[in-house]
């Protein structure tokens, strides 16, 4: 705790100040400023690069490139997107597609395994529960780079390479989704359940009637997390996908910058389509992003 | 966290050590509800155990097997080699040592420039936001705006930013009087900075949030107790915020070191691992080795020397964290 050895005479009138001020610190009108000040300050640096990106993404390249760059396009131009709608070397709309359907199937996969075996494990009692949490729980531990290349054999050997299972499915398995359920499930009180129970239904119904509807928060956080992280995945589908029209949105991200190299007005087009969906996401459901971010971070 | 997320912290957080095993974590849950025949837990579980079996355990198992052979991905022969791949990375000269740890050296820097100030700045920004004040809310969603965004995203962003001719920070730089074309994306030292900034940027709201999160279970009487003490502010700091914020802190350091230690994205298209390979990070180096050039046996064993090393240092970073916490 506090050092005692400060005196304690300055403490008196700054608790009474305190209390007179009604608010807790009082600030000065300078402090206050100077306060805002800095919060602005910092918005804008972290908002700007993104500003940036957008509004270059309606330049025309030689614009992009030009000695001294402009904040607003002078001459603001769709031509980048249209171009991007409908260059054969750059599907991004088919990699939106692709990127869509990955990110929702992984989101669905994941909502069903994991809340199946996490009422199973929150909520059963069978023999060899304890290992398996433990041995699920564990695998939270190891490094993702640690099943690289061998997921990748596995992923060849079924004949998935190229193709979208490849992006849903082996992602799908990641012990996050089983461990964020459990969690959940063992908070809820357990008396509806067993007054289901005395009604006579069974384990699948009271799941499906009573724990599934209870934990719509749970599932919905869940869910979008899962949509972001797959959204956002880079590395994995950089090896799985190849072909130009199997592309997922981020991978494709880098196809456009070796292929266009200093085109940026079109590489920033390709950055907007990337990112538009998931700001949005994030713009709408804010809050519910962060603190779904931050419990999941904490909470255990 | 997906299996498959390695390039960057995209992830929501799998929890740090200790968190969802502790006592409470692994605790009975109480009454278990009775009912459903003897097999019904096991159906519950079996689609996820099939896809944890077929995507985690076995490629876990599997990679050791594979770091054991010559596999190259595209031969039919895979001969067994024992340790041979292991004692080539480590022996110096090999044609595969030198590359492996120029990899292990770049990702250490990474980790090593990058992870101060993740752990620094975001605790700065979290007691500056964690007051009552008109628009908090705002600037909070502002600072974490970034984090929502996947690496490839701010790798072409700040590679474009970051261009030596027409990109911004050297047209801002030149505006400074600092004499521009600064290489930030071919040279060293300016390498260090064009990888460790954007990702500052873009990760810092993240450990932001989760400090917040821990200074809000801080009570305030605490402080309110300080400050009767005759406690100024860094003395509020030092006696109460810290040591609260302690549990938080070994999360955030540890996820952090992690996640730089997994760097991929930024070098693979901010600098493209230059100059040369010296920005070639660890899993840019397995990914060329064993899914472009498909030499499996190599790339298996650096994966699991690797994995071990991230292993190594989260142990150690929790064991000095928490004997500090015992003085």
């Amino acid at each position: 705790m506090a050092q005692t050895t400060a005196p304690r005479a300055p403490a008196a009138p700054r608790a009474a100040r305190a209390q007179r001020g009604g608010t807790r610190r009082g600030p000065s009108p300078l402090r206050r400023t100077a306060f805002y000040g800095v919060l602005i300050l910092l918005t804008v640096a972290f908002i700007s690069p993104l500003l940036f990106m957008v509004t270059t993404s309606f330049k025309t390249d030689v614009e992009a490139v030009a000695a001294n760059p402009t904040w607003i396009p002078k001459n603001p131009t769709v031509e980048g997107y249209r171009f991007m709608f409908s260059t054969d070397q750059a599907p991004v709309l088919r990699w939106f597609l692709n990127s869509l359907l990955a990110a929702t199937g992984q989101a669905v996969l994941i909502l069903v395994v994991a809340s199946m075996a996490a009422y199973a494990l929150a909520r059963m009692e069978f023999r060899g529960r304890k290992l398996l949490t433990v041995t699920i729980l564990a695998t939270l531990f190891i490094p993702p780079v640690s099943l690289l290349i061998p997921n990748y054999v596995i992923v060849s050997q079924l004949g998935w390479l190229d193709s979208l299972p490849a992006v849903i499915v082996p992602g799908a398995a990641a012990a996050f989704g089983v461990f964020f359920l459990r969690q959940f499930f063992i908070s809820l009180p357990h008396e509806l359940e067993e007054a289901a129970l005395l009604d006579g239904a069974n384990r699948w119904q009271i799941f499906y009637k009573v724990i599934l509807p209870l934990s719509k928060p749970a599932l919905a956080t869940l869910a979008l997390l899962s949509f972001l992280v797959n959204w956002n995945d880079f590395l994995w589908p950089l090896y799985v996908l190849f072909s130009p029209e199997r592309l997922t949105l981020q991978p494709g991200l880098a196809t456009l910058q070796s292929a266009f190299a200093t085109n940026y007005a079109t590489i920033m087009v390709g950055g907007v389509i990337a990112s538009f969906p998931v700001l949005i996401m994030y713009i709408i459901a804010q809050r519910f992003v962060i603190e779904g971010v931050s419990r999941s971070g904490l909470k255990g | 966290m997906t299996t498959t997320d390695v390039g960057g912290r995209a992830a929501p957080p799998a929890a740090g050590p200790g968190a969802g095993v502790g006592p409470q974590g692994l605790a009975p849950t109480g009454r278990g509800v009775k009912g459903g025949s003897g097999l019904t837990p096991y159906l519950f579980l079996a689609p996820y155990m099939i896809l944890f079996t077929v995507f985690v355990l076995a490629p876990a198992i599997f990679l050791i097997w594979i770091s054991l052979h010559d596999w190259d991905f595209l031969l039919p022969g895979k001969p067994f080699v024992g340790l041979d791949n292991y004692l080539n990375l480590f022996k110096p000269g090999s044609v595969t040592s030198g590359p492996f740890w120029s990899s292990m050296e770049a990702t250490g820097k990474f980790v090593l420039y990058s992870v101060p100030l993740l752990v620094a700045i975001p605790m700065a920004l979290a007691i500056l936001l964690n007051q009552r004040f008109p628009g908090r809310n705002f600037f909070r969603a502002a600072y974490f705006a970034p984090y929502v965004l996947g690496v490839a995203v701010v790798g072409i962003l700040w590679h474009f930013l970051l261009d030596p001719s027409v990109g911004l920070v050297n047209f801002y730089l030149d505006k400074l009087g600092i004499d521009a074309n600064i290489p930030w994306t071919t040279e060293t030292p300016w390498v260090w900075p064009a990888l460790v900034g954007p990702t500052v940027w873009w990760t810092l709201g993240f450990n932001t949030v989760i400090y917040l999160a821990g200074l809000q279970d801080i009570p305030r009487e605490l402080y309110e107790a300080a400050k009767v003490d005759g406690a100024g502010r860094w003395a509020q700091f030092r006696n109460v915020t810290l040591p609260g914020l302690r549990p938080v802190l070994i999360f955030v350091v540890t996820t952090t070191i992690l996640a730089s230690a997994n760097v991929f994205g930024q070098p693979y298209l901010i600098t493209n691992g230059r100059p040369g390979i010296e920005t070639r990070s660890a899993i840019m180096y397995i990914g060329q080795e064993g899914l472009r050039e498909f030499r499996m046996g190599n790339a298996a064993s650096a994966s699991f020397i690797l994995t071990l090393a991230l292993i190594l240092v989260s142990l150690v970073t929790f064991v000095a964290f928490r004997e500090r916490k015992e003085r």
